[in-house]
């Protein structure tokens, strides 16, 4: 058995993001039928991906129940006509749950134990609100484990803004502001819409529908209207619905192989897997978890931050991306980051985000040739980063 | 008035109760920069056990939503799917029997090729994405569609009108030979209705031609409207193999053809095949205004005849009253049955093992005396599942466990665990009773005890039980394995335990049940044998035989009388006539000339080939006072009008419900006779009717 190979990602798909609620756009649609519709989307694409040449359906999701649950993985590629010798499992890392199913796959990749992977992820955050189910150990409070704030996402991004006063609300709102701008524009240029599977949708009252495009943008989103937002977590607080993402569902998925196997099929790769890392911090302030874990990445691969040329970083909260870009010296509307704009514009239906990182840098990748290196990078909760740096194939 | 109000002042207020499919409209962005579609979702509101059907209402909505489709100039196509696992399975019969003269059964055929020709004759392409089930109406909404997409997991596509009594006339005779061929389009709307009420799969539909492209279910709506994008940007030509016009001999040969076989079948007894058949042959050469106006006038004159108000009785018993048995105790008192015994291992019973184990999937021994038998009963047992197996209808572990699942015993010790056993021995009381003593002695307190008797009291047969009130009558029809039929019998001291346990098994074994009285021969073997005897004492008085074997032609009965004879075999017919002619020796004779039939050994008036063995027929010669035709029918409906009414005044069955459910599913009696009594209401032959009028006639 080899003990290392090149892992390359193919090519990855989404269904559009909707808003989660009784309005959006899958608000009666389940959670598994959208990972089926992009695992489907993914082996049509690749027409040299013979099926049964898949040897791992990895998908992630926060809340593993119900249409979430199963075993995910496994359950979606038999609903997707997979063969039933292909085997799939389900995995968690919160936010980050897609990309660790990238990680993991390619771990195995790399140790021979899987020649192609699909790995995605999917969060119906309408129909699995966030923390449903979880009973906390009352340990965490008892003995001071974590701050109480450090379970509720947007308080968390509260404490940050106490960590670095500097990042005020005016500069998380311009940063809002100008993903919604960057967004709107990628939609006018084409960039989105090839890599979302159109997906059906049906409602009782409605009848059947088709999205074909994301729910969340709100194109023209200006600092006036930001500025009068409510901030829910904290009286005179900085963090608005306007300056984070939002609350959405969607799935993501992509086809991640050993570079060799990529070459025998006919599959065009377009990035290979440099090096990864996660990390922990404080679970109270878990939007900083990217910094490490990107400090990290750099240094399995031998790499400093001047050597990255385009960088998607999750959305989480406004401040948690300007607190990255502060600590790497890089301005706050540099071009190099999210081009497209992030999850403050499209949303982030928690666990499927990870993918859509790598999809939109692969397509960056595939537009500038000259670029060698990226990296996709999230925060998670209970306080971690994770950090994928890719090169460029193109 | 417009053409509209009139339908509605006609209809509106006879559809009060209609269960409205709705047709919800949503804009659809196409794939592909294809433009706007609207998208048409049938729905009804309720899940997929409750189907898409339509009455005025539903064809009202759909009118109003193709309306304002029609004012639009933004959209570049027209879409219509249907619910969850459900397209649209046709119109709503309930209002169909609402119906009551000809001016409003002209109305809804109107109204219906109204509404959904406008699918076809709009200025953009339109596309039926059949998603679920499309039957009959359903079908023909697709029919009417510029191109049709559809999912290889639709379970059924049909046209059963003819099954009925009506024909497929809201634009199904006219466009469907048009699209696949008059051969395909006569197979889907005549010949399969009348094979049972055959429906084929999607795969098959798209093999035929009805559908343009197929996907599969787990994203057939996206993909569909992929393809359809392509289809209007004319990235992919749709090629119709066989929408041409086939030759006009191709034509008049499959029509002349199919004509041949109906009448085989029913010797013009109902209407509705031969009309199909004349609307398909005009189909060749008609406009569409035309040949839309035939269907009319087809869907009137149908509508408010008697074939099909009996049709519509008929259906309502098998999907209703079929699945609710008259008289059946609470299902909660019925036992769990895990063990079933089988006394005897002859062809009766080896077949009726083989169900037990196929349908309750629970251990199945077979006992007798005779290991050579044993042997013989399992073997066609093992035998039968192999030949399950290779026709792929169930896979290598589940014929294992099927063969694992039914064994034999020499003794009856293997019943000690057992919850049921069943006897299939011969029809002597002496000997049922015998081996029902002997399976008491080793079976559980609880065991439920059933008999196959035809004809014994399965009162008498557990008389000298230790306890009696476990026996009950489990008569099942030939082939086991086919007939839907089940006559559940009470004998005086079943309890009400033991009868829901059969009642549940009966369920299980996927039969429709019938409670009995404890009555000489039951329902079906006592009518058919009235039946028989009629027509065999017409011609031991001295009508010739092939007279007396057709005076009944013009019922469309499954078969002939004496053709039925050598089905069962005149020593089996000859034994259930002195059953009843001992019970009844007033109404039921035993024709000398049948017993010499049987001493002769012969299997019946017929040779192998199907043409009368003079020998046979010579035996029943020597009468003195022919009848005629006419005579002999009239004799025969009296005895079973008679008979009918003595039953039901005895208490037999619950109501004439039941006893046509029993012609029909035990007998094969068909729908356009709404198995027996509605035809003796309508032709006068019953006086007082059994059934009132409008309950399977026209009101």
């Amino acid at each position: 058995m080899p003990s290392s190979r090149d892992v390359v990602f193919v090519d990855g798909v989404r269904t559009p993001f909707g808003r989660s609620g009784p309005k959006g756009l899958y608000a009666e649609t389940r959670a598994d039928d959208l990972v089926v519709r992009v695992i489907r989307e993914l082996i049509r694409r690749n027409p040299q991906l013979p099926p049964e040449r898949v040897d791992e359906v990895a998908i992630a999701a926060t809340t593993q129940i119900g249409d979430q649950g199963l075993t995910i993985g496994r359950a979606a590629a038999v609903l997707a006509g997979l063969p039933k010798s292909v085997p799939g499992y389900a995995i968690d890392r919160m936010c980050a749950g897609a990309m660790t199913a990238v990680t993991t796959v390619a771990g195995g990749i790399a140790f021979g134990a899987y020649d192609v992977a699909i790995a995605g992820g999917v969060e119906h955050m309408g129909r699995h609100p966030m923390g449903e189910g979880v009973d906390p150990n009352p340990r965490f409070l008892s003995e001071k484990l974590v701050d109480p704030s450090a379970l509720v996402m947007g308080m968390t991004a509260e404490n940050l803004h106490d960590r670095h006063p500097e990042i005020t609300k005016r500069r998380a709102d311009a940063y809002a502001v100008l993903s919604q701008e960057r967004a709107a524009k990628a939609y006018a240029d084409g960039k989105i819409q090839p890599d979302l599977v159109p997906t059906a949708i049906r409602t009782a009252e409605k009848g059947w529908g088709l999205a074909v495009e994301d729910e969340a943008p709100r194109p023209g989103t200006t600092m006036e209207g930001l500025s009068g937002l409510k901030t829910p977590f904290r009286p005179h607080g900085n963090v608005t619905a306007g300056n984070s993402s939002g609350i959405n569902d969607g799935a993501t998925g992509c086809v991640v192989a050993a570079r060799e196997v990529a070459e025998e099929l006919g599959l065009g790769a377009k990035m290979r897997l440099v090096s990864y890392a996660f990390a922990g911090v404080d679970p109270e302030v878990m939007g900083v978890g990217p910094i490490p874990s990107t400090e990290r990445a750099l240094r399995l691969a031998g790499l400093g931050i001047s050597d990255i040329g385009l960088v998607e970083i999750n959305e989480a909260f406004a401040v948690q991306v300007l607190a990255f870009l502060d600590h790497f010296g890089i301005a706050d509307d540099d071009p190099r980051v999210n081009q497209y704009g992030g999850a403050i514009a499209y949303g982030h239906p928690l666990a499927s985000s990870g993918v859509r990182l790598m999809t939109q840098l692969a397509r960056q990748f595939g537009e500038r040739p000259d670029v060698r290196y990226g990296i996709t990078t999230m925060c998670v909760g209970m306080g971690m980063g994770g950090t994928v740096i890719w090169e460029n194939l193109a | 008035m417009s053409d509209i109000e009139t339908w509605r002042s006609l209809l509106a207020e006879r559809a009060t109760d209609e269960v409205v499919t709705k047709a919800l409209v949503r804009d659809v962005q196409l794939p592909y920069g294809a433009g706007t579609m609207a998208l048409i979702t049938l729905d009804n509101g309720f899940d997929h056990t409750k189907p898409n059907t339509f009455g005025p209402h539903g064809l009202f909505a759909l009118n109003g939503a193709l309306a304002e489709i029609a004012e639009r100039t933004d959209l570049a196509a027209v879409g219509v799917t249907g619910k969850p696992f459900i397209f649209a399975v046709g119109a709503d019969l309930k209002g169909a029997a609402a119906l009551t003269t000809r001016e409003e059964a002209l109305a809804i055929g109107a109204l219906g090729h109204h509404v959904f020709r406008r699918l076809g004759e709009l200025p953009i392409p339109s596309f039926a994405f059949v998603n679920g089930a499309a039957m009959g109406g359903g079908l023909e909404v697709a029919l009417h569609c510029s191109y049709r997409t559809i999912s290889s997991g639709v379970p059924a596509v049909a046209l059963p009108e003819c099954s009925l009594g009506l024909v497929p006339g809201w634009g199904g005779t006219q466009l469907l030979p048009r699209l696949i061929g008059p051969a395909a389009a006569i197979r889907l709307i005549v010949e399969n209705p009348l094979a049972q009420n055959r429906m084929i799969k999607g795969r098959e539909a798209y093999e035929l031609g009805v559908a343009d492209a197929m996907f599969e279910p787990a994203d057939f709506l996206e993909e569909s409207l992929r393809w359809a994008a392509r289809v209007v940007n004319g990235e992919v030509p749709v090629e119709r193999p066989v929408e041409r016009p086939a030759r006009d001999e191709d034509w008049d040969k499959a029509v002349g053809d199919a004509r041949f076989l109906v009448d085989m079948k029913l010797r013009g007894a109902a209407p509705a095949p031969y009309r199909a058949l004349d609307l398909i042959a005009l189909a060749r050469t008609a406009s569409r205004d035309e040949g839309f106006a035939a269907e009319d006038e087809a869907l009137a004159d149908l509508l408010t005849g008697d074939e099909l108000r009996a049709g519509l009785y008929a259906f309502d018993l098998v999907q209703r009253r079929a699945k609710r048995p008259a008289g059946a105790p609470d299902a909660s008192l019925a036992r769990k049955v895990t063990k079933v015994g089988v006394v005897g291992a002859g062809l009766m019973a080896s077949q009726m093992a083989l169900l037990f184990a196929r349908r309750l999937e629970v251990p199945v021994v077979l006992t007798d005396l005779d290991q050579a038998r044993l042997d013989k009963g399992v073997g066609y047992v093992h035998a039968e599942v192999d030949k399950l197996l290779g026709k792929g209808r169930v896979s290598p572990d589940q014929a294992n466990r099927l063969k694992g699942l039914v064994t034999g015993s020499l003794t009856k010790d293997a019943f000690a665990d057992a919850d049921f056993v069943i006897e299939a021995v011969f029809e002597d009381l002496a000997v049922k009773k015998q081996v029902f003593a002997e399976v008491e002695a080793v079976v559980p307190a609880e065991c439920v005890l059933a008999t196959n008797t035809s004809s014994l009291s399965v009162t008498e047969m557990g008389a000298e039980l230790r306890h009696p009130g476990r026996l009950v009558g489990f008569h099942f029809f030939n082939p086991v394995a086919v007939m839907p039929l089940l006559e559940i019998v009470r004998g005086a001291a079943t309890d009400d335990a033991t009868l829901a346990t059969a009642f549940a098994v009966g369920k299980a074994l996927k039969k429709s049940s019938v409670l009995v009285k404890d009555a000489p021969a039951f329902v079906v073997n006592r009518l058919l044998t009235c039946f028989m005897g009629e027509v065999v004492a017409a011609v031991d008085e001295g009508t010739p035989l092939e007279v007396a074997e057709h005076a009944l032609d013009g019922l469309g009965l499954p078969m002939t009388p004496f053709a039925l004879l050598q089905l069962v075999g005149p020593a089996v017919g000859l034994h259930v006539a002195e059953t009843l002619h001992d019970a009844f020796p007033d109404r039921f004779g035993v024709s000398e000339n049948m017993a010499k039939l049987v001493a002769t050994g012969k299997p019946g008036v017929y040779r192998p080939d199907f043409t009368l063995d003079p020998e046979a027929v010579a035996v029943f010669s020597g009468g003195s006072a022919p009848s005629t035709a006419e005579q002999v029918r009239e004799r025969v409906l009296a005895a079973l009008a008679r008979e009918i009414r003595i039953m039901l005044d005895d208490g037999v069955v619950a109501a004439p419900q039941d006893i046509d459910l029993c012609m029909i599913l035990g007998a094969g009696w068909p729908f356009h006779l709404g198995g027996i009594t509605p035809y003796l209401d309508r032709t006068g032959v019953a006086s007082p009717r059994f059934l009132a009028p409008g309950v399977a006639s026209m009101p």
